[in-house]
């Protein structure tokens, strides 16, 4: 490169970016789009087909209510027109990974139509809302996997022969398809960023989805283009797909308006193409060319018959939606009083839920908080399971109202938590059983006082004369006595009075 | 004027991954010609109040509940493939893109 060469910052200030995001997510439906195989993840391979997913010749389909109904779902959390009439279109093509020669996809007459979201992006003057306007949520189905076997570098072009596993042929995808999305400027990378994010809460959210970028779940494309600022032209445009992580959707757009930005400053064109998010160097490498226009046939499904939603249905469905996760973050955060830091923690650790059941149960916040990502959370990176799995949000409630009530201290409390997670019964039960209550019945501390003063007259001797650090051996052999299960302030409060000493 | 080129045909051909020959391909763009005028005739009958249709029936809303169903066993699945290794299907080398 030469001496010219367009950073980020001098790329962005020549040109002006136009986004436009793609984003395929695969439904948590139990069996298939249009048959009934199952869509468990990590089966073994070609296990879940049937003649319908593997194309056979006469196999005919039948949908999924259920993938229906969630696509309706997200299509009205994105505030979207639900189609009165939509019908499934034939996609022709041929790949080895679609065996039916053709993908069932939706074309003209998509499910969803004309939504929105809005996403906060930090800008340098304070948070800014974006909307991204949504064109179409559609329906269709995921192909196989491919592996590509033999060549030098694993790419397709060395491969010798490749080689399909079905499974996840058929398993049902929704495509949601923004608008451009204009007057991003420099914040194009984290608009995408949030967008994605934001768009992965609500899909979790509906419970349609695990959203699992890494296991590919949820998957985006990005598009892009660049118009020098003010021209008000529209640039040509590239997607890039195979971008796996939110963080790799902010790089991905980023380095693209970078390799755009400085192919236009060198006075070459862009080429409209399909090109590869590398998750190792952030760049991207160029796929297959889309000058030749793709010709994919399309036509309407002759095998499936219109979707025609019931308005009182959709209504039903209307009052599922819940609360948008970022605004639900802000009033917990606010009711909870919850420093940023640790509510970033919450989101991360995907606890929210619980610590709301838990304060619903009756704890305070504070402590729930506390517990769930401090000695939960611990136990569970041990295990190297989720937090959630280890105990109920009902007995992390009862255990923080004995610590409140003064019946536990946190000590012991760590081992009740402990007890519970190995499978030792209820708090109750593994209280009983490691006999861990805190000692707090007067007549049985004063048991032990006195047996402690008789012990050492001398020592009770001097506190009566005045000496109070003097107690503190005193105070240590009750705790002694009591097997650590005292309260130590009351110990000290009860053995001073009884000598003489209390307020 | 035709409905229907040689070229277009060819291309159409190509899509398919039909290969034709010259006298073919001749043969069926009249052929096709011959077919898409036909549906034009109908076509101009089509008023505002006939609503275009994929399905000889009437039918809407024909779905099945998210219920699993025994699916062919991986031998089954496999037993019309041409090439197989490892329970999964053989394929020719994809070119183009990944
Ligand atoms: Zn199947």
């Amino acid at each position: 490169m030469t001496l010219d060469y367009l950073d980020y910052k001098a790329a962005t200030e020549k040109y002006e970016p136009t986004l436009g995001l793609e984003v395929h997510v695969e439904l948590n439906t139990k069996s298939k789009m249009f048959c009934s195989c199952a869509t468990e993840f990590g089966a073994e391979p070609n296990t879940q087909t049937c003649p319908v997913c593997l194309g056979l010749p006469g196999a005919l389909p039948v949908v999924n209510a259920k993938a229906i109904e969630s696509s309706i779902l997200i299509g009205l959390a994105l505030n979207c027109s639900i189609a009165p009439y939509s019908r499934f279109a034939r996609k022709n093509y041929f790949y080895p990974d679609m065996p039916k020669n053709f993908q069932t996809s939706q074309y003209d007459e998509p499910i969803c139509v004309d939504g929105y979201l809005d996403v906060e992006v930090e800008t340098d003057d304070g948070a800014k809302v974006f909307r991204v306007d949504i064109e179409r949520v559609h329906m269709e189905e995921d192909t196989g996997k491919s592996l590509h076997v033999g060549g030098s570098t694993g790419r397709i072009h060395g491969a010798e022969y490749s080689l399909l596993d079905y499974n996840r042929a058929g398993i049902p995808l929704v495509e949601i398809v923004t608008r451009i999305v204009p007057g991003t400027g420099k914040y194009a990378p984290q608009v995408a960023r949030a967008y994605v994010t934001e768009l992965r809460d609500i899909l979790r959210s509906l419970g349609v989805s695990d959203v699992k970028m890494e296991q590919g779940s949820l998957r985006c494309d990005a598009n892009l283009s660049l118009a020098p600022i003010g021209s008000g032209e529209l640039g040509t445009r590239s997607e890039t797909k195979n971008v796996n992580s939110l963080r790799s959707v902010e790089r991905a757009v980023s380095g693209e308006i970078e390799r755009q930005a400085n192919r236009l400053q060198a006075g070459e064109r862009i080429v409209q193409e399909t090109r590869h998010f590398l998750e190792e160097s952030g760049q991207t490498r160029p796929g297959r060319s889309k000058e030749e226009a793709e010709d994919y046939r399309y036509f309407p499904e002759p095998d499936l018959v219109p979707i025609t939603p019931d308005a009182n249905w959709i209504e039903e469905l209307r009052k599922r939606i819940p609360e948008k996760p970022s605004i639900r973050r802000k009033r917990l955060q606010t009711e909870w009083d919850c420093p940023d830091k640790e509510m970033t923690s919450l989101v991360n650790a995907e606890l929210l839920d619980v610590v709301e059941e838990t304060i619903e149960l009756g704890a305070e916040p504070t402590r729930a908080r506390t517990w769930w990502l401090g000695e939960i959370s611990r136990l569970a990176n041990e295990k190297e399971v989720l937090p959630t799995s280890l105990i109920t949000t009902e007995f992390v409630a009862e255990i923080i109202a004995l610590i409140v009530a003064g019946e536990l201290t946190d000590k012991l409390a760590r081992q009740v938590v402990e007890g519970v997670v190995n499978g030792e019964g209820s708090p109750k039960e593994v209280i009983e059983k490691r006999g861990l209550k805190v000692v707090s019945d007067d007549t049985a501390l004063m048991l032990a006082i006195e047996s402690a003063i008789s012990a050492q007259p001398d020592t009770a001797e001097r506190v009566r004369g005045g000496n109070i650090p003097a107690a503190g051996a005193l105070i240590g052999a009750v705790m002694k006595a009591t097997g650590g299960q005292a309260d130590a302030a009351k110990v000290r409060e009860l053995l001073l009075r009884h000598l003489g000493q209390g307020e | 004027m035709t409905a229907i080129s040689r070229e277009d045909v060819a291309h159409l051909a190509k899509l398919a991954r039909v290969e034709m020959t010259p006298v073919e391909l001749d043969h069926m763009a009249t052929e096709l010609d011959h077919i898409l005028s036909a549906v034009k005739r109908v076509q101009e009958v089509a008023t505002q109040d006939i609503q275009p249709t994929s399905h000889p029936l009437a039918m809407t809303n024909i779905f099945r509940d998210d219920v699993v169903k025994p699916s062919l066993t991986n031998s089954e699945a496999l037993s019309g493939a041409p090439a197989k290794i490892d329970g999964r299907f053989k394929v020719p080398q994809i070119l183009g893109e990944e």
